[in-house]
């Protein structure tokens, strides 16, 4: 990636600043939707809980247009390589974000045919923890990793594993009780 | 080797008369072709590979499809990417436990995969659900109906390129998952209707919460009837495209809305009623020409007549127990713990060792938002099964593409495979 | 749970549940089927030879219109064994849910195999929608189906040895596998 490359001092400061200034907000994700994960993945996206307003609803299908991977749901034996393919395929900087429990360590399923852990076969950044993660905790997870790329303390946790980054968020979810679900009101016709 | 275009001479004059100036004088031109001849009458088809990774939102489906220009000649879907063993996990099981691996199967409608778990587990153990349990069975059943044909509206919108569609259905379908919430606690993935009943009661205040949101969808539900089922461009992209006629779906075991879209008016939940269906009322949607048009047009009905049946289960929820009394099978109250020494031996076993089924074996089904669910169950008088089949509608609704998608275009076979609305979960299991 | 002892005490023929006419018909038609009642579901165990034949018959003559399900029971563990009278138990148990629209009734057929040969006759060219079924049943427990147009594995990948789903083939719970920490927040 470039911005390793770079001597870090105080004349490329505003540089790296700028550079990770713009990978924090244009972020790609290409989805790996997979299973349930997906369509609480798919509720981020949507109206509620909205992703556009990171810029990031515009999923690219292709993954060389993408450079956040939100591994969504259980990897199977078979699909192991097809992950592996997709990731080889993004261009760098890329991230990872493993959403859920299957992705994340095999989840309830800790036999033959699940991949135990995402990891095992890519970087993972982030660990978003769930069975599914709601949308809250799926946010917590993505604006944490914004956070981590505008300070730069990704990079740095990256170099110091020797692979991802490997940050766990914790749970978020739960409209609390006095929180009523908004109704949406319309002009009687 | 090139050939001279030949011009006839009227026309050649008339050319020339139209370029300006005469500038472009129409020269005989020559063909040179960089593979050393004109091509030739192609008679080769190619063969596609669509995903397992791709931008429909339909999971890890990969099909393969043979087309000849831009018609399908075969597809053949390839599926497996997304099997989690989940039968040989709920293997390792106890049957308390069982809800919570069955309900990821089909994602999309977990209160059905754990009615029909359930509903087996109940079947071997010979144990009858009070009427408090069913109804709220039901009415959580529907509910999940609502949702699962919701987010088909949304996808099945998105696919054929009504993109604004995603939004609106998310929206709809987002109240729905608030209100499961707020009954059982997660939006997804619920593990609540557990053998022997539910896993606790419906909070206060529900009626007003349920009205409200029935009331939203069906606000929602005209907006997209508007929007959609008139539309020309809608209409074109799906009227008379992926049609099945009713032999060739009983015939490949497809069952559920792409059934009764041909004109075959099979609902489990009229034919075979379970639960209470047959104390309320509603209508069983069919379509006529078993096209894409009509399973988009059926299912935005099956959302009506969700309503329909949650409203009623709004007016007539009996009071009572919402599990059975029997101990062995199911937990007692949170309370009695802390008075009673056989309660808290009771829950121990139960969680820790579950509770033993006769050994036996049962198949039941109910009619998912996808079609015929059934779960097939042996026991062998210990706390976990020897064999926990699903049938899960999706493998055979998807096996049907391999019929369905042929003759058509590839654009086509985009619409198509969101029509049948395949769920990988439970078609990998 | 009704056995066909307490029918055959009333001075019925042994098989001939009067619950259910479409299993009296197959005992009438294929010699060796055992009818038996499951919590008040109708099951034919019928000879290996005859599971195709028995198919057909109930798509051409019975008007079952649908076969919903082809599955395979491994019963290598088991710790207690449901004992049905005249059926000679085996290691692997092939079952068939069937479905009449027409009639509005369903039946279940069942058929032994043994260990050692594991196979049986296809029904995908009776009832077409088993291909994958048969397919998966194959994958998942070793079961050859004799006729199958494609039997090849469906939900592993094509080169994985094994069936998962028999009892002593892959583990149905692996150790978890703590990792290492990941770097501290």
């Amino acid at each position: 990636m470039g911005l390793e490359q770079l001597p870090h001092n105080f004349l490329t400061a505003r540089l790296e600043d700028l550079v990770q200034w713009a990978r924090e907000r244009s972020m790609f994700p290409a989805t790996f939707g997979l299973a349930c994960c997906a369509m609480e993945m798919m509720a981020t996206g949507a109206a509620h809980y909205d992703l556009a307003r990171y810029g990031m609803e515009v999923w690219r299908a292709s993954p060389r247009q993408a450079d956040l991977m939100i591994v969504a749901g259980r990897v199977s034996q078979k699909m192991a390589p097809v992950l592996r393919q997709v990731y080889d395929q993004m261009v760098d900087p890329k991230w990872v974000i493993s959403m859920g429990v299957c992705a994340s360590t095999g989840g309830m399923f800790n036999n033959y045919a699940l991949v135990q852990g995402v990891d095992q076969i890519v970087p993972v950044d982030v660990y978003v923890p769930g069975c599914p993660p709601g949308p809250e905790t799926l946010f917590h997870g993505i604006l944490t990793l914004h956070h981590q790329i505008r300070t730069g303390d990704l990079l740095r946790r990256r170099d110091a594993s020797g692979t991802g980054a490997g940050i766990q968020v914790e749970q978020r979810d739960g409209t609390p009780s006095h929180v009523q679900p908004i109704p949406i009101r319309r002009k009687s016709a | 080797m090139s050939e001279p275009i030949k011009v006839s001479p009227p026309e050649e004059a008339r050319l020339e008369a139209q370029t300006d100036e005469g500038a472009q004088q129409l020269q005989p031109k020559r063909h040179e072709v960089v593979t050393g001849g004109l091509w030739p009458e192609d008679d080769d088809t190619m063969i596609i590979n669509m995903g397992p990774q791709h931008p429909s939102t339909h999971g890890v489906l990969r099909v393969m499809l043979e087309l000849d220009a831009e018609t399908v000649l075969q597809a053949k879907p390839v599926i497996g990417y997304l099997h989690t063993g989940m039968e040989k996990t709920g293997e390792e099981l106890t049957y308390v436990q069982g809800a919570t691996n069955v309900t990821r199967m089909d994602y999309l409608s977990p209160l059905a995969n754990e009615l029909v778990f359930s509903m087996a587990v109940e079947q071997l153990l010979d144990l009858e659900m009070p009427p408090r349990a069913t109804w709220i069975r039901m009415l959580l059943v529907e509910l999940n109906r609502m949702s699962s044909h919701l987010l088909f509206q949304a996808t099945n919108g998105m696919d054929v390129g009504a993109v604004s569609m995603m939004v609106y259905g998310w929206r709809e379908r987002e109240l729905t998952l608030r209100f499961l919430e707020k009954i059982t606690g997660l939006r997804m993935n619920h593990n609540f209707i557990r053998p022997g009943g539910v896993a606790a009661d419906l909070p206060d205040g529900w009626q007003h919460d349920a009205e409200e949101l029935c009331r939203t969808v069906e606000q929602g539900v005209r907006e997209y009837s508007d929007l959609l089922s008139e539309n020309p461009i809608f209409i074109e992209r799906l009227m008379g495209v992926g049609t099945i006629s009713t032999e060739d779906a009983l015939a490949l075991g497809v069952t559920g809305p792409i059934l009764r879209a041909t004109g075959f008016p099979w609902d489990l939940r009229k034919a075979q009623p379970y639960l209470a269906y047959d104390e309320v009322d509603f209508d069983v949607m069919y379509g006529r020409n078993g096209d894409c048009y009509d399973r988009f047009r059926l299912r935005l009905d099956e959302i009506l007549e969700s309503i329909k049946i949650v409203r009623q289960c709004i007016d007539a929820m009996p009071l009572g127990d919402y599990r059975v009394q029997d101990r062995k099978v199911t937990p007692p109250p949170r309370a009695r713990i802390d008075e009673s020494m056989e309660a808290l031996i009771h829950h121990f076993k139960l969680f820790t060792e579950g509770f033993r089924v006769p050994p036996g074996e049962t198949y039941a089904s109910v009619e998912s938002p996808r079609g015929e669910i059934g779960c097939y169950l042996v026991s062998d008088g210990t706390g976990k099964p020897v064999r926990l089949h699903i049938r899960g509608p999706s493998l055979y609704n998807l096996q049907s593409l391999g019929t369905i998608a042929v003759g058509g275009m590839v654009s086509d076979a985009v619409a198509i495979i969101s029509s049948l609305d395949p769920i990988m979960g439970e078609t990998d299991r | 749970m009704a056995t066909d002892t307490d029918h055959a005490a009333a001075g019925e023929p042994p098989g001939a549940s009067p619950a259910d006419e479409v299993a009296a018909a197959v005992a009438a038609r294929f010699a060796a089927t055992i009818v038996h009642e499951s919590h008040g579901q109708p099951v034919v165990y019928v000879e290996r030879s005859a599971w195709h034949d028995v198919a057909q018959f109930l798509r051409d003559e019975e008007r079952f219109t649908q076969c919903l399900d082809v599955t395979v029971v491994d019963h290598l563990v088991d710790s207690e064994r449901a004992v049905i009278p005249g059926v000679a138990l085996e290691r692997f148990e092939v079952v068939a849910n069937f479905l009449s629209h027409p009639r509005n009734r369903r039946i279940r057929a069942i058929c032994e195999l043994p260990a050692d040969d594991p196979t049986v006759a296809s029904i995908a060219d009776v009832y077409v929608g088993m291909n994958f079924a048969e397919r998966e049943a194959f994958d998942m427990f070793g079961v050859v189906f004799e006729g199958h147009p494609d039997l090849t594995r469906l939900l592993m990948p094509d080169d994985w040895v094994g069936h998962p789903l028999r009892k002593d083939d892959a583990p149905g719970r692996i150790p978890v596998e703590f990792k290492e920490d990941p770097a501290p927040r």
